[in-house]
């Protein structure tokens, strides 16, 4: 439907004047802004704090965790090499034992047991004398 | 100058993005602007035409750079239709005058809120700001046909809304 000249404006005319008051109560009204940004700069300071707080906390969780494991790995490792150590050892000690115990008894056994031909020898000694 | 043009420049802005906030912090930049490049205004159209310029390409950046930002922080404290007719002059004496009005003023921002950017400056600075044609072609950097053309068009459609909703 179409309007007419004066209706389109009086339309424009009430949406010029709506603007204009609300322009002017706008541009007038009391300022906060400043707190505002205060508020949010503080937000924002917090946020950051926080943030790195958060990102210093990751990084030396994640230090800690990479030295603890690294400490770990060394232990295990010289806990392994004393092992093998002390079992080389032992093992060493164990052939020394066995060596010289075998030694000794050698010489025990090859100077109290006399030789088995001895007998025989010294018969066939007594015949020819005879 | 500030204390001159300043109002002027704030409504059109806050018409413009129907957002306070927006509109003081764009108005704070544009004197900004006019203060920094103070020296290249040559005197050729008004003080208040140029500040338009600078006000209206502030608008403009602006809405580019959101749209291209998209990633960024969308709040926004524009008012919906409704919300910005709610602003009545005090001339209308009863409460029917009162509701007709505003009625009418919804049915305007409707409309104005359909059209493309260029054409609601154009309609902004025409019916509210009450420029004539070759200021806002200087100030939009348009021809005085193109301004007219834009115009023709916004009308129209404020024309269309307000005689479909009757």
């Amino acid at each position: 439907m179409e309007i007419s000249d004066k209706e389109l404006e009086t339309a424009l005319q009430d949406f010029k004047n709506s603007i204009h008051a609300w322009s002017d109560a706008a541009y007038h009204r009391p300022r906060t802004l400043a707190a505002e940004v205060r508020h949010r700069s503080w937000r924002v300071a917090l946020g950051w704090a926080l943030g790195c707080f958060l990102v210093a906390g990751t990084v030396s969780g994640g230090i800690f965790e990479r030295n603890h494991r690294l400490e770990l790995a060394r232990t295990a490792a010289a806990q392994r090499s004393a092992d093998l150590q002390r079992q080389l050892h032992d093992q060493q000690a164990a052939k020394q034992t066995d060596e010289g115990l075998l030694a000794d008894v050698d010489t025990d056994v090859s100077r109290e047991v006399p030789s088995a031909l001895e007998p025989l020898a010294q018969m066939m000694n007594d015949d020819e004398t005879k | 100058m500030v204390q001159k043009h300043r109002p002027q420049i704030f409504r059109f802005l806050l018409a413009s993005t129907r957002d306070v906030d927006l509109a003081e912090t764009l108005t704070q930049e544009c004197f900004l602007k006019a203060h920094r490049n103070w020296a290249s205004f040559r005197g050729e159209s008004s003080a208040m035409t140029w500040l338009m310029r600078i006000a209206i390409n502030l608008q403009k950046d602006h809405w580019r750079n959101r749209r291209m930002q998209f990633w960024r922080t969308t709040r926004t404290n524009g008012v919906d239709v409704d919300e910005a007719s709610e602003w009545l002059s005090s001339g209308e004496s009863s409460v029917e005058q009162k509701l007709l009005a505003r009625e009418r003023v919804s049915q305007v921002w409707t409309a104005v809120k359909s059209l493309s950017e260029r054409q609601r400056t154009v309609f902004l600075m025409r019916y509210v700001e009450e420029q004539d044609l070759n200021e806002i072609a200087t100030a939009t950097g348009l021809s005085e046909g193109t301004v007219k053309a834009h115009l023709s068009r916004a009308v129209a459609r404020v024309r269309l809304e307000l005689g479909g909703k009757r």
